[in-house]
């Protein structure tokens, strides 16, 4: 347990409001296109219309004599300083500007720079490219066929093949199959979809010839391991980079890997000597930047008559785009896919991946999501409810059968994950009670008999976040620790820096509120800075459900360490020695003589007015966290659907979410996670797409055709927790940003299929459009 | 180009006016040329919202308005929303119902859930949702911002204020 502190000092477990709304409640948000130099001109990317073509010609006369216009850029201009390519975050290389051809439509082929935005907008127009159309591949399936075009010709390997994955014992595993009673199969695709942070990607790139200074303000998710980038890709001192990611307006991943409009936005500015704008639109940003997902499914479960799960086998076809532009750490081709296994307890599982080339737009990243857990979580609560189908078994009494008994806990998953903690049942209790299970299963039963169609799914999902311990972890060769620096100043007020960058997730006030616990400084005296390298300690970002779990722990070692100097500061104070000493939230004490205190502000004006001899003055310090394991929050979420079969619609009756994230620092921010994530799920279970035609052409390219959720089609979210701390964190913290993106589109889709399942449906691929679902009743002879 | 011509319009109470090409948006009107950047641009294609502004007592999309179309009119952006250095009740209801995570959507939300009260000073759930449909949040899920409004309704009706 941790102790609580008062309403005034707001450590953890307290909703405390958040600090940083003051600024966006009045419009005084700072975002990247908010950024305005003195100077500035803007960028514009010329795309290519084609999915595969070869370039034949690019004339820029005419852009470049309209008034205004002071320079473009092609590829080949680039690739006289080597950058018409740049190195993606996972061993493959993507282009900056096309050179020789293009391998999607929307890729970048030209940047025009001009004196305001309009001007670079028409200019673009007026670049006469000239392309030689040649054969398209969209569908993943046919990447390897040999009657397929090879796309790379860049590559030594004259294929499309990009890796082949595996883990696990697959010996082992084909027994159990050959054994068992029961086999349960499920073929899923988790579709492409896009993260769309309601800000697109963009920034402003300041290149001062008289300091050679780089300034880039970036939309960026992890602005160091970028400045570090940009210096290893771009040969600039790095000490002459630095890298500010003012207010992001969201990111859900989208905004970790570096696009071709930042590098091109650099060298603009390295040749003209002038900050240049770029600031993609959101056609742009659903074309050409990161997508997610797009992975193509199999799952099979082996089982007893009995419904004991013995085995797991899963086979996955990735389809990664143009180039691999994953962004995930070097050692997992496939993310933490492998975390597949689920909540459930049998001994052998064996999953392989295959990653292909198509001509779409490169990627995948991690959509709200660590590393590809979130097609992992929906496989196997997909295929333990087709089990459930296959056994006629209640989806709840199967999963209950097969949960990791709490004392196997710490448990090693069978490809290879120590789960840190869990406790499943509690928390599918939890929610099934809170949904009333018995009485809905009965409310379907007599719906069925008068032809209504109602649907009950649960997703009990295991996640794996808070990447990660540096034997395991890296980015781009950089390993995956975290930090905070803290500085208590002389009137016991204090700043906090970090490693990481909020896009919404409230940093400013949980960081402070962490502080606030160790320290008993009030939450409000704590002012939290992130995402200015030049300031802040080096840490790899945010994304994958990190923050918390890493640099949340790097806060609470930092603050640890100023309480340590605090203890000496006070005996000195005090005249006693520190073994007398004794620590409650706010001010050493005395033993036994309370009235003998010296509270943590008085601490700290001493640290500079009045410190012991032979102590170096100040009270601060910095830590690099280095997590010993991952943590693994959980829940069950439960969806209740109803079906309109005139229209196909299917209407969320109620959904009712149980999270356990483990120790919690700001109730209210985790319900408001919970929300927005819930909604990024039912968003992916039944309308986000991006889908391509025959040829390349994409088909979910705007927000007239990839389809969000607004408020109307959005129900209300019923949220309630449970607690199992993780055992290797500083404060017993998990994590949740991810989890209800994570846990929820299983939770929809089994819904669905739940409503169905009387009539032999075993599965439906999302989304789940009105259309797909009408054409199933029709098919099933429901609807005439 | 065009030949510029000149827009008169009343922003927050404040008499603005400038040269501008006839094509130029009224969201870069807000933003660049009177340089109130609370107003953002969100997508390309008048869905998301989060450029909305009050013209003339309606919601408008400033994305997807000429400047020169606004001319003579009165607007009301979300610089404006705060009276005698308070924050309006809407402000502070997104505030006390965390209505708001990255920020983005927050200028058009509050806009559009101003022009909302407006029009009908206690709005249900479902009036609220409908009210902020054109406005998208990635963040939220909307449901803290229903509680935001309703706050600011609540509160709108002890104190009267505006």
């Amino acid at each position: 347990m941790i102790a609580k502190t008062s309403a005034e000092v707001g450590g953890m477990g307290h909703s405390l409001k958040r600090k940083e709304d003051l600024r966006f409640i009045r419009g005084k948000g700072n975002y990247v296109d908010d950024v305005n130099l003195p100077n500035m001109v803007y960028g514009h990317l010329v795309r290519s219309p084609y999915a595969h073509a070869r370039l034949k010609s690019i004339n820029i006369e005419k852009a470049k004599a309209l008034p205004g216009v002071l320079a473009v850029i092609t590829g080949e201009d680039l690739a006289k300083a080597n950058l018409a390519w740049m190195p993606t975050l996972f061993f493959d290389k993507q282009m900056v500007l096309a050179t020789g051809k293009v391998l999607f439509q929307s890729q970048e082929v030209a940047f025009v720079v001009a004196e305001d935005r309009y001007t670079a907008a028409d200019a673009a127009e007026l670049v006469d490219v000239e392309y030689e159309e040649l054969p398209v591949l969209v569908d993943p399936h046919k990447s390897l066929d040999p009657s397929s075009p090879i796309l790379r010709d860049d590559r030594e390997q004259k294929s499309n093949h990009i890796f082949h994955w595996e883990v696990g014992d697959k010996q082992a595993t084909d027994k159990a199959f050959q054994g068992a009673d029961v086999k349960a199969r499920v073929d899923a695709v988790f579709q492409r979809c896009h993260p769309a942070p309601l800000e697109t990607c963009g920034c402003v790139a300041d290149h001062n010839p008289a300091t050679g200074r780089l300034t880039i303000y970036l939309t960026s998710q992890a602005p160091h391991a970028h400045r570090t980038l940009f210096a290893l890709v771009g040969g600039i001192p790095e000490n002459n980079i630095r890298v500010i990611s003012p207010d992001i307006g969201g990111g859900f991943g989208n905004k970790v890997p570096i696009y071709p409009g930042y590098v091109c936005a650099v060298v603009a500015s390295l040749t003209l000597g002038r900050p240049v704008k770029w600031i993609e639109s959101r056609s742009e940003n659903l074309q050409s930047t990161g997508f997610a997902r797009d992975y193509h499914m199999t799952a099979e479960l082996a089982a007893s008559k009995d419904g004991k799960i013995q085995a797991l086998r899963v086979k996955t076809l990735a389809d990664h785009g143009a180039f691999n532009a994953a962004a995930q750490p070097t050692k997992f081709p496939a993310g933490l896919f492998s975390v597949c296994t689920g909540a459930y307890d049998y001994p052998s599982a064996f999953c392989e991946v295959d990653g292909v080339y198509t001509n779409k737009a490169p990627g995948g990243i991690a959509y709200r999501c660590s590393f590809r857990v979130t097609e992992a979580a929906y496989l196997i609560e997909r295929a333990v409810d087709v089990l459930a189908q296959e056994l006629k078994i209640d989806p709840a009494d199967l999963r209950r059968k097969n949960f990791i008994a709490p004392s196997k806990f710490p448990y090693k998953s069978a490809l290879g994950w120590t789960y840190d903690s869990g406790n499943y049942e509690p928390a599918m209790k939890l929610a099934l009670d809170k949904v009333g299970y018995a009485e809905l299963r009965k409310e379907q039963e007599e719906k069925r008999q008068k032809g209504e169609l109602m649907g009950i799914g649960i997703s009990s999902f295991v996640e794996i976040v808070g990447a990660g311990p540096s034997h395991t972890f890296d980015i781009a060769g950089i390993k995956m620790f975290d930090s905070c620096e803290i500085r208590i100043h002389p009137t016991g007020k204090g700043i906090c820096r970090m490693g990481t960058k909020s896009q919404g997730q409230g940093h400013e006030t949980t960081y402070a509120q962490i502080v606030a616990q160790e320290l008993g400084i009030p939450a409000a005296d704590i002012t939290v800075e992130e995402g200015d390298t030049d300031t802040a300690p080096y840490g790899l970002g945010t994304y994958a459900s990190r923050s918390t779990p890493v640099s949340g722990a790097a806060t609470a070692m930092a603050a640890r360490k100023i309480r340590e100097k605090a203890k000496k500061i006070a005996a000195h104070l005090l005249e006693c020695s520190e073994a007398d000493l004794e620590w409650e939230p706010g001010k050493f004490f005395v033993k036994g003589t309370p009235s003998k205190t010296k509270t943590i502000q008085e601490i700290a004006f001493a640290a500079y007015t009045n410190h012991p001899q032979g102590m170096e003055a100040g009270l601060e310090a910095v830590d690099y966290y280095d997590p010993p394991n991952l943590t693994f929050p959980f829940g069950t979420y439960v969806c209740v659907v109803d079906i309109d079969k005139g229209t196909g619609e299917v209407k969320v009756r109620r959904f009712v979410a149980v999270d356990d994230c483990g120790n919690i620092i700001n109730p209210m921010i985790v319900d408001g996670q919970v929300h927005g994530g819930l909604t990024e799920g039912l968003g992916i279970a039944f309308m986000q797409l991006i889908d391509y035609d025959e040829n390349g052409n994409v088909q979910g390219g705007s927000f007239m055709d990839y389809l969000l959720p607004t408020a109307v089609e959005t129900p209300h979210w019923e949220t309630d927790k449970t607690c199992t701390p993780s055992p290797h964190h500083p404060f017993g913290a998990k994590g949740v940003g991810e989890s209800p993106n994570v846990g929820s589109p299983a939770a929809f889709v089994n819904a669905v299929v739940d409503a169905l399942s009387h009539l032999g449906v075993k599965h439906i691929d999302m989304p789940i459009t009105p259309w797909k679902v009408w054409t199933i009743l029709k098919e099933k002879g429901v609807v005439s | 180009m065009a030949k510029k011509q000149l827009v008169h319009i009343k922003v927050n109470g404040r008499d603005r006016e400038a040269m501008v090409e006839p094509r130029l948006l009224l969201v870069h009107f807000i933003r660049e040329v009177l340089e109130l950047t609370g107003t953002h641009v969100g997508c390309d294609t008048t869905h998301c919202g989060a450029c909305t502004v009050v013209l003339d007592g309606k919601t408008v999309k400033s994305c997807t308005l000429f400047a020169v179309q606004a001319d003579g009119s009165e607007l009301l952006t979300v610089e404006g929303l705060m009276k005698d250095g308070k924050l309006h009740p809407l402000q502070e209801g997104f505030k006390e119902e965390h209505g708001l995570q990255c920020g983005f959507c927050t200028p058009g939300m509050l806009m559009s859930s101003y022009a909302l009260l407006q029009k009908n000073n206690k709005p249900n759930e479902e009036d609220i949702r409908w009210g902020i449909s054109g406005n998208l949040c990635r963040c939220t899920g909307y449901q803290n911002i229903v509680k935001a409004v309703q706050y600011a309704a609540g509160k709108m009706a002890q104190g009267g204020t505006r």
